[in-house]
């Protein structure tokens, strides 16, 4: 039997995007999707556990206030779970252990970028290696952005994908990793998932098409298991024709292109692979 | 201890932010720097040792990747000036906030009982051929704000390298015992009462305090006091509770007055504008609409409530924020916008929040004269404001997707800052109709959120009255949106497990507003300030009371539910104390500990102040008619309009809002082939299950008050409408807020004219009444905002009176909206409505730099048919594109519709009904209300013009691939022919900010 799809929707602090991500694995098909506040967690009330996709919403966890998702990592870093002799991250560590899939998206693709989760190379899940910081335009943006998707990339969450159109909403968004070694690792294991790009599907660093200035384009990117994913754009902003910003004057399939991303994690699930 | 951690980029990391100071430097000083580096300081109080300030340092404090961090040392080198600007004592500091909770979060029990504080400064690092005046005003004119920052000029030969600056602890001080002051006023002749009215900046008239003089005399009253410990004298928590509860903010004792008024010819007495022109048009709308009505609650909640189906209920109400914004731009419109995502949120059993709006009114951001003192540059209130609304909105999550920029250059006496907010809640929350407030005597009183610091004491009182001298440095809030949003994310829980009776939220006056109108519900309340929160002691009890600080909501909890609400509080992080509880002692009791503090009798606190009584006389006022020939290139003409401040882009703003947070984005501001056109309303889908919708959209024109506010009021409601219908809302499910901003009405020695002003107000009364009632559109909300003057010493400045009329409607199906880009070549262009020689007012006159006298003059019956009928063609699917006629009249709107839609149009202006002296000028830049420019596909032409029947609807072109907007005049000739490109390229340019 195929296996039940159970997300959670991870929500408190700042996070404000779990309802449209909710929406989107349900309508993807997932058996549960659960909107969690962290405290929820937290408490130990509910278990990650219990759940086989972890969604990593868009927002101002904290407000940003140190740098995008920098006290929010903190928190999952050093939070204790009350009563259960257990620390937050340990659950999570458990979680990816366990071959549980994570989608990080904006400020969740910033919480798994500080966490070290991504790129983490090696498994090693806890050490930041990478960042991602302000816009070069040094503004919060809201604009449609044109992907290209890297078909030799192990992400699990692109399968099948080529060239998708997304909204940004950010004002931190440029990828940076330590290193020209870490880039060169990252690039070398095909752990980029998504680059900016033009109407064509041309990689450009040229702003606003590149809405952040981010390092070779890059938009979005996988661990070496692809199961771990995050990306800045926002897939769970286009789950209908309606949201696209030219659906009044474009023929345009009824599902919004969006909702690939979660339709792969539901498969992916269902899936023998997983 | 006091420790400084600094944090800066790591050498060839880009600093955005310096790069982007740099060039406001440069763009709005005009002065030459070279380069600017910013560094981030973290003052730390408290006891830590250099291990656990390196892990502060490293962990939560600074990014491994690209920034570096010292300990107690200077990161600063390279630069000829160092200015370092951080907050002044009790201000609040949202960073140094989290930077707290993360450092305790990250040495957990290590910390033990010891308290840590954190204080957020930012260095900004200067090169280049400036002097220290020119660094002087960099600090004072553009990084910091006296009135909230601190600011510190450092030239690099007097910087210590080694040891960097001082850590400095910028504490609240004062640590006054609580006192509370007797004042005995009941001997106190006219000079005296007004002299305390002044000092305590109370803000009440001689009438008033009168008033409340009587009160105090009165032995009945006396002898009740002396049971609790108090006698004939007032208390200053009760002073300033009354002052609180009276003023104009609260009261709106303006629209509530007595006014004779006379035009010439008749003569009137109104008794309260607000219950005659606006309750009164409500009720007639409702009556009207029988059983069809959807409002549930109007104007007696913080929000109105309408119905959007039979299971959810929309909540919408707009405020103003405008004193504190022209003192702080950024604090004052972030605390504006987040202040209004509490009144829905505070309606009824509480809504969650699907959209703000926003409308600005400003200066020119290129003035260029002396400005009077205390007035900040127009440039600087916009960048401020516009920042405030971005993080107040982006940082809760709530799209912002309506609103608009209005520049004239009376808003430099006061910028107006116009916020809105939405809601949805489910009609009924167990089992109860969620509109509805419910309180028992019993019943708990909570407070949650945020902490009682001395931050905007005396907001409402201040924003009652002119911008002066004395103007209250205190009177700034800033709000902070995560707080606000942890707290929200708590209450929705809160009131879906049904732990609370009813919630309002602490706004203007504080918990002296928010407990004493729930307390109206119980009939009374007790309440002890001594178990308030505070950020910092020292408050007196009366500061405690009336003190406006954010992110908080009073609550009514049923006794046997304290607990339960308390736990669940704590356990998401929130905090909420129990402050008394409601009762139906008839009485407003407050007491300190055990000593009672104020002791007020509700029906006086309530119903207790005089009503005004006022005079008003109108006379038209006559202004010279232009003599300017007809222009000989109008593409010429028409590209100066297109880059006039109140017709260009504003898409630089719009894109720092996110306009799309909850996924249901249907309409977004800017629309068409390059997703850069201006749309004319919005559309979202609160509930992602369904294709149900809500349109939300503004009117807004206050040049037209120049020649009569009557006018213009009916133009910014029709405006208002017809951005509704141009999208396709059901004008049978659409409600109204009006929001009026005025110069002081009322005849005084500051205002010789008040009697004309005060007929400017009551002649927009009688035009809402109009307006209103014959398009069937309810007002469900509003809010007055009455003193928006500026004076000090010679010079006074007051505000054109100002209606913003906002509309929330229902779209049946999403997938029906229409947006305004021209869509396909061939699809034939209608101009629907008539053309008059309406140019009172108008941006071509203005561009002539003069008014003239005929202002659009609207006519409902005619246009509600029409409005009607295109509704009905939208519904069947056959308007390609529709776009309003506003600012620029018709030109406008055609460049607008094909550049937007990356389109050329081919027009004739013989074919467009017109009324009024023949001029191609007139025709093409008359402002005429209820016109829209429609695009049809040819096949629907039969279709369109069979609804369209009876209407003023005319084919005037169609739409080409050539990319050019060509127009033929009255005498055939072409009289533009321009490239779209060259057309949106001039549109674009003024605000590319």
């Amino acid at each position: 039997m195929a296996n039940k799809v159970n997300a959670i929707i991870l929500t408190g602090n700042g996070t404000n995007c779990e309802m449209e991500m909710a929406h989107a694995c349900k309508l993807a098909g997932a058996d549960r999707h659960d909107i969690v506040h962290i405290s929820e967690l937290l408490h130990g009330e509910k278990r990650l556990n219990d759940y086989n996709f972890l969604n990593l919403p868009g927002g101002f966890l904290d407000g940003d206030d140190l740098g995008s998702a920098k006290a929010g990592a903190n928190r999952f870093l050093h939070a204790p779970i009350s009563g259960a002799n257990e620390m937050l991250i340990e659950e999570l560590l458990k979680f990816i252990k366990r071959g549980g899939l994570i989608l990080g998206v904006c400020n969740g693709f910033q919480l798994m970028v500080k966490l070290g989760l991504l790129p983490g190379m090696n498994g090693n899940y806890t050490k930041q290696t990478s960042t991602l910081t302000f816009n070069d335009s040094g503004r919060f943006e809201d604009r449609w952005v044109y992907l290209k998707a890297n078909k030799q990339s192990p992400c699990v969450f692109s399968r099948g994908l080529e060239l998708v159109y997304y909204p940004v909403r950010h004002g931190e968004g440029k990828f940076i990793p330590e290193s020209a070694t870490m880039l060169a690792q990252i690039e070398n294991n095909n752990l980029v998932v998504f680059r900016y790009c033009d109407a064509k599907g041309s990689v450009t660093m040229d702003y606003p098409l590149n809405p952040n200035g981010s390092t070779n384009a890059i938009a979005g990117i996988c661990n070496e298991t692809g199961r771990l994913f995050g990306m800045m754009p926002h897939p769970e902003a286009f789950l209908h024709r309606t949201n696209h910003p030219r659906w009044t004057r474009e023929d345009l399939t009824e599902e919004g292109q969006g909702l690939a991303i979660f339709q792969n994690a539901v498969a992916f699930i269902r899936s023998d692979e997983f | 201890m006091a420790y400084r951690i600094e944090v800066a980029f790591k050498k060839d990391i880009r600093d955005a932010l310096g790069e982007k100071t740099k060039k406001r430097i440069r763009g709005n000083l005009d002065l030459p720097v070279a380069n600017v580096a910013t560094i981030e300081v973290y003052t730390i109080e408290g006891n830590l040792t250099a291990e656990e300030l390196k892990r502060a340092a490293e962990g939560p404090l600074s990014d491994p990747v690209i920034q570096e961090y010292a300990v107690n040392l200077p990161l600063a080198k390279n630069f000829d000036w160092l200015i370092e600007v951080g907050f002044r004592p009790g201000v609040t500091d949202n960073v140094g906030k989290t930077a707290r909770e993360a450092i305790t979060l990250l040495l957990g029990e290590s910390l033990g009982n010891r308290k840590i504080n954190v204080y957020t400064s930012r260095q900004y690092l200067l090169s280049g051929p400036v002097s220290r005046t020119d660094a002087e005003r960099i600090a004072s004119d553009l990084l910091a704000n006296d009135l909230i920052e601190r600011h510190l000029v450092v030239g690099k030969d007097e910087f210590d390298f080694q040891k960097g600056l001082p850590a400095v602890i910028p504490q609240v001080t004062g640590k006054d015992k609580p006192r509370v002051e007797q004042i005995n006023l009941t001997n106190l002749d006219a000079a005296a009462l007004l002299k305390i009215s002044q000092e305590k900046l109370l803000a009440l008239n001689l009438e008033e305090m009168r008033a409340i003089v009587k009160y105090y005399r009165n032995p009945a009253v006396v002898k009740g006091r002396r049971k609790i410990g108090l006698n004939e004298n007032t208390t200053d928590v009760e002073l300033e509770c009354l002052a609180q509860t009276w003023s104009e903010h609260c009261k709106h004792k303006i629209f509530n007055s007595r006014i004779e008024y006379r035009d010439g010819r008749t003569k009137k007495i109104i008794n309260s504008l607000f219950k005659t022109f606006i309750k009164g048009s409500t009720a007639k709308i409702r009556k009207a609409k029988g059983k069809r009505d959807f409002c549930l609650s109007v104007f007696v909640d913080n929000a109105g409530v309408i119905k959007f189906n039979n299971k959810h209920n929309l909540v919408f109400k707009v405020e103003t924020h405008n004193s504190p914004s022209a003192l702080d731009p950024y604090g004052g419109a972030l605390t504006g916008i987040v202040g209004v995502n509490r009144d829905p949120f505070g309606t009824g059993l509480g809504a969650k929040l699907i959209f703000n709006t926003d409308v600005f009114c400003f200066a020119s951001p290129f003035h260029k004269k002396k400005l009077p003192p205390r007035i900040l540059h127009p440039r600087r209130i916009f960048d401020g404001v516009r920042e405030g609304v971005e993080h107040g909105g982006n940082k809760s999550g709530i799209p912002t997707v309506n609103g608009s920029i209005v520049f004239d250059e009376r808003f430099l006496g006061k910028p107006l800052v116009y916020c809105g907010t939405a809601g949805i809640m489910p009609a009924k929350i167990n089992g109860k109709p969620s509109h509805k407030k419910e309180i028992k005597p019993g019943d708990v009183i909570i407070m949650t959120g945020g902490r009682i610091g001395k931050d905007g004491i005396h907001g409402a009182t201040f924003s009652s009255e002119e911008l002066h001298e004395g103007s209250p440095v205190t009177a700034v809030q800033i709000g902070d949106p995560i707080t606000q949003k942890k707290m929200t994310d708590f209450l929705l829980k809160a009131r879906d497990m049904g732990l609370y009776r009813a919630l309002t939220d602490n706004g203007a006056g504080g918990l002296s507003s928010s407990v004493g109108e729930m307390a109206t519900y119980s009939g009374g309340c007790e309440m002890d300030l001594s178990l308030a929160p505070l950020k910092y002691a020292g408050l007196q009890p009366w500061e405690i009371l009336v003190s406006e600080a954010q992110e908080r909501m009073s609550l009514a909890v049923d006794p046997k539910k304290v607990g339960k609400f308390l736990e669940l509080a704590r356990k998401m992080d929130v905090e909420a104390t129990v402050l008394g509880k409601f009762t139906n002692s008839g009485k407003f009791h407050i007491r300190y500990g055990e000593k009672t503090v104020a002791y007020l009798d509700m029906g006086f606190l309530h119903e207790g102040v005089p009503q005004m009584k006022l005079f008003a006389s109108w006379k038209a006022p006559k202004h010279l008619e232009p003599t300017f020939s007809p222009p000989a290139d109008l593409g010429k003409a028409l590209i100066q309009m297109l880059g006039r401040l109140n017709i260009c882009s504003k898409e630089s703003v719009v894109r720092q809002y996110d306009h799309e947070v909850q996924g249901g984005s249907i309409i977004k501001p800017m629309v068409g082939a390059q997703n850069d056109g201006p749309s004319d309303a919005a559309v979202v889908r609160p509930v992602l299950d369904s294709f149900e919708g809500v349109v939300v959209a503004h009117g807004i024109c206050p040049r037209y008050s120049d020649i009569d506010a009557y006018h213009m009021t009916a133009c910014a409601i029709d405006e208002a409408v017809r951005n509704a219908v141009a999208v396709g809302v059901d004008l049978d499910h659409l409600a109204g807020l009006d929001n009026f901003c005025w110069c002081d009405p009322v005849q005084s020695d500051k205002t010789p004219d008040g009697h004309f002003k005060l007929a400017q107000l009551v002649r927009a009364n009688m035009a809402i009444y109009d307006y209103t009632t014959a398009y069937g559109v309810p007002c469900i909300s509003g809010k007055d905002s009455m003193k928006n003057d500026y004076s000090i010493g010679k010079t006074k400045i007051s505000v054109p009176p100002t209606l913003l009329y906002s509309v929330i409607g229902k779209i049946h199906d999403v997938r029906n909206a229409v947006t305004m880009d021209a869509k396909r070549p061939q699809d034939l262009v209608y101009i629907l409505g008539e053309t008059r020689d309406e140019l009172g007012g108008s941006e071509w006159f203005g561009q002539h730099g003069v008014i003239g006298n005929k202002v659009p003059r609207v006519d409902a019956k005619k246009a509600i048919k029409l409005y009607r009928a295109l509704g009905k063609a939208i519904r069947a699917g056959l308007v390609a594109s529709c776009h309003d006629c506003s600012d620029g009249g018709l030109a406008v709107a055609l460049a607008e519709t094909a550049f937007a839609g990356g389109l050329g149009l081919n027009i004739n202006l013989k074919n467009v009904p017109y009324r009024g002296k023949k001029r191609d000028d007139y025709i093409l830049f008359s402002e005429s209300a209820s016109r829209f420019v429609v695009t049809i596909h040819p096949k629907d032409q039969a279709k369109f013009e069979k609804l369209l029947a009876g209407q003023v609807a005319r084919e005037i072109g169609f739409v080409t691939s050539d990319g050019l907007l060509q127009i033929s005049g009255l005498s055939g000739k072409i009289i533009i022919k321009e490239k779209i490109g060259k057309l949106k390229a001039a549109w674009q340019a003024p605000l590319n900010f």
